[in-house]
């Protein structure tokens, strides 16, 4: 076993032997993973895989797949699985898939659901669709191939996205006679760049997906020297993920008023627990109450938490409204009307500057100005600067409300710090959007970083602003063109 | 048959019911959601009720989403005349113990040009008295958001469809041109005439359901349950003989075994299966280790390849 899947796989409890837990009671909420991969490093066929082998695929669905494949088996006498996997008539005429596409699976252990999500490049925006709500990404690559640019594509997008548990799945490993050195060069690479992601959660298996070796069912007996998890067992292992240790926040849906006895908030928990008694404060008025009951349809109950839908009750007369959020008194979010945020552009009209766009977070919908500041480039990782993002690009960009808006930041909490752009004239989603901070009202000065003043002649500002550094970080920057006379007055008011 | 109390009523020293695991509880959790957010944004939602089993639990998520209020939609039932006795008693049921608003659509067309399983083809009938039935019934009411209660692994075109399931004035669905949805964010902009299909249940699976009615008690259509019914074969499926709009072929019999229902729809198009299920511990134990899908049992889906894709282009539910 790798030393990164020992990790993994020692920092959870392991089953007792002889102690199966039963099909009928499950103790973890579902695994929801992604797909990443090529059509020629064999994704359908390791998804169709794991539905075949988790006998997920039922005889009708398989008398269907037969018909339809005519002539297409592979060479195991197998269906071909694309077919089981390709839904649409379309896609399935052009032999491609377009979009996001959802499965069901499940083990004696868990059940999961896959967003699987075309490989091609052009459709960064399906992966930022799926690796939006997962837990885990499954990276596939071909073991003859290794790692190319596009497996780094998508390992950085899903970083983006805030995902942190990798599986590298090294898929047709018999095509290289088993070969363990080339399984470890490509793991080893793999490791060295999710490094510089910040992931170190990895567990990189050797993978035949067509000969179903190391995906259900282990692959010893062509693999004697790989002793790690098969890619079913690295996914019962996997963590979900939680927004428990973060404080208390309630974006209000609804405000349930079935008779003039009873006004509840009813919203989903997106973050930390709350019990009655608990203090809170209602954004953005500010006004503050405590919590007197927690209303669910089958009891009342003494606690909730982050996931949990509810109703919620408070103990004196406030003012409510949909798009609210009921937050922890201790513990509040980010509220004002700039924001930092990345996104990823969606649609083909790409993200215009200055445009009034409708942003939409939780439950709560204002308008906004975006200003694009720099765009990744997904080859490098390096951030240029940009005026504009062009469909499936990934930017930095401000935003800019009429109102106050509420966010935490999207690597404290997933649900409170992303957002989607719609575009007033199409009502179409035009982006995805994830909070990095708040900026002060004027400027590009937040209240608590350490700042430096600096005076320099105007060519050399000049070319210092021209170089790589400063256009990666252009939108921290703040830069006045003044004279001489008038910063020297400013300067001696510093001292 | 019409009895819908619940078992833990049946027996009132009932311990009460443990808390739901994990698993179920999260799918509840983001259903609720669901209902609550189309609910706040849209003005006239409405909820498609089908009397089956999914519709059961959608119904049931309904009323905990809203609770203490009343449920703040109506129910559409789309009727065509040719469901099962069992089904109607049970729905009528339903809507008077828990306070429901019905509504309920047949299309004229079925009475007016006879339009029946037995002198159309599956795929005609279907189209008059669902596809087109099920638009009069929405363009009647001016909804402009219907729940329903489709599931991503059911069929292979649904596994795409997202849970705000953009329609166009007339209903169709474009694959090609669906919104993105990212996060538990769902974007119910639409302009006059638009509408939206949403779909609380779209992670559940089958056997989800089946734990879930378990776990709530929630009340289901007797005809799931096992029991000796008359049946004739016909095309390879059992249909149940108990309607006297049912004529006997030349050839045909009339049996009777112990069979059951795993969907059910129009009974002249639904076929049993043999099983001696007779309670949910016995129907999960047989679903899990069940080897052909749910689907099976009816005649529409199979009537050509990607047939449920065309339905769904053209409006069907």
């Amino acid at each position: 076993m790798t030393a990164a899947a020992t990790a993994l796989a020692t920092s959870l409890p392991q089953e007792e032997a002889g102690l199966e837990p039963a099909r009928a009671t499950r103790d973890s909420r579902p695994l929801r993973l992604i797909t990443c991969g090529s059509v020629d490093d064999g994704k359908s066929t390791l998804i169709g895989r794991l539905l075949w082998d988790t006998k997920a695929v039922k005889e009708d669905q398989r008398a269907t797949l037969e018909r339809d494949s005519s002539g297409r088996q592979n060479d195991l006498g197998l269906p071909d699985f694309a077919l089981l996997l390709d839904g649409l008539q379309a896609e399935r005429e052009q032999g491609i898939t377009i979009d996001v596409a959802y499965r069901y699976f499940s083990t004696d252990r868990r059940a999961f659901i896959v967003a699987d999500t075309p490989g091609h490049e052009q459709y960064t925006r399906n992966m930022a669709t799926g690796a939006s709500t997962a837990d885990l990404a499954v990276l596939l690559v071909d073991a003859r191939a290794g790692i190319l640019e596009q497996t780094r594509r998508h390992a950085t997008i899903a970083t983006l996205m805030g995902i942190r548990q990798f599986v590298l799945a090294v898929n047709k490993i018999d095509l290289t006679g088993y070969d363990r050195a080339r399984f470890e060069v490509i793991a080893h690479e793999f490791r060295e760049f999710a490094l510089t992601l910040g992931v170190r959660q990895i567990t990189a298996i050797p993978v035949s997906a067509l000969k179903g070796e190391n995906v259900v069912h282990d692959g010893r007996a062509a693999m004697t020297w790989y002793e790690g998890p098969t890619l079913v067992e690295a996914l019962e292992r996997a963590t979900t993920r939680s927004a428990q240790a973060v404080g208390f926040r309630l974006p209000v849906q609804r405000v349930s008023r079935p008779g003039e006895s009873f006004r509840g908030y009813q919203g989903t928990v997106a973050g930390g627990a709350v019990k009655p008694g608990d203090s809170v404060v209602v954004l953005p008025s500010g006004m503050e109450a405590n919590v007197s009951k927690i209303v669910t349809f089958d009891l009342v109950r003494n606690a909730a938490v982050a996931g949990d839908a509810v109703t919620l009750v408070l103990d004196r007369q406030v003012d409510v409204a949909r798009g609210d959020m009921i937050v922890a008194i201790d513990s509040q979010p980010m509220t004002g009307r700039a924001f930092e945020a990345q996104l990823v552009a969606l649609l083909p009209d790409g993200i215009e500057p200055g445009k009034r766009y409708w942003l939409k977070s939780g439950p709560r919908r204002q308008r906004v100005v975006v200003e694009p500041v720099s765009q990744l480039d997904l080859s490098t990782s390096a951030w240029h600067p940009a005026e504009r993002l062009a469909m499936n690009a990934v930017g930095k960009v401000r935003l800019v409300f009429d109102e106050q808006a509420i966010f935490d930041g999207y690597e404290q909490n997933r649900m409170t710090g992303a957002f989607i752009l719609i575009d007033p004239d199409t009502n179409d989603t035009v982006a995805g959007g994830m909070v990095t901070g708040r900026r002060a009202e004027i400027g590009g000065i937040r209240k608590d970083d350490e700042r430096v003043v600096l005076s320099l002649p105007a060519d050399l500002a000049d070319r210092l602003m021209a170089s790589e550094i400063f256009a990666s970080r252009r939108h921290d920057a703040d830069v006045r063109r003044t004279d001489a006379a008038r910063i020297a007055r400013l300067l001696a008011a510093l001292d | 048959m019409s009895d819908i109390r619940t078992e833990a009523e049946a027996k009132p020293n009932a311990t009460p019911k443990p808390p739901l695991d994990p698993h179920l509880k999260a799918l509840e959790n983001e259903a609720i959601h669901i209902f609550r957010e189309v609910a706040a944004e849209f003005e006239r939602p409405v909820m498609l009720y089908s009397i089956g089993k999914d519709s059961s639990v959608l119904l049931h998520l309904a009323r905990k989403a809203f609770y203490p209020g009343r449920v703040p939609f109506p129910l559409l039932h789309v009727n065509t005349g040719w469901k099962f006795a069992e089904m109607i008693a049970f729905r009528d049921a339903v809507v008077k113990r828990y306070d429901l608003d019905l509504i309920e659509h047949i299309n004229p067309r079925g009475a007016a040009e006879n339009i029946t399983p037995f002198t159309q083809g599956s795929a005609r009938y279907t189209d008059i008295m669902k596809t087109e039935a099920l638009r009069q019934a929405l363009d009647a009411g001016k909804y402009d958001a219907a729940f329903g209660g489709a599931r991503r692994d059911e069929e292979a075109s649904r596994a795409k469809e997202r849970i705000y399931s953009f329609r166009t004035p007339d209903h169709r669905w474009d694959p090609r041109n669906q919104r993105p949805e990212l996060w538990n964010i769902y974007n119910g902009m639409i302009r006059a005439g638009e509408s939206v299909r949403a779909f609380p249940l779209s992670n559940w699976t089958e056997v989800d359901i089946w734990r879930y009615i378990q776990a709530e008690d929630i009340p289901i259509v007797p005809l799931y349950f096992a029991k000796k019914r008359p049946f004739v074969e016909r095309d390879g499926m059992m249909i149940l003989a108990e309607d006297p709009r049912l004529e006997r072929l030349p050839d045909e019999v009339r049996q009777e075994g112990v069979i059951r229902f795993r969907t059910l729809g129009c009974f002249p198009l639904t076929g049993a299966i043999r099983s001696s299920a007779a309670t949910l511990d016995e129907i999960i134990a047989e679903l899990e280790t069940a080897t052909v899908s749910e689907r099976q049992g009816r005649a529409i889906d199979r009537d050509q390849s990607g047939s449920m894709e065309k339905k769904k282009r053209e409006g069907y539910f």
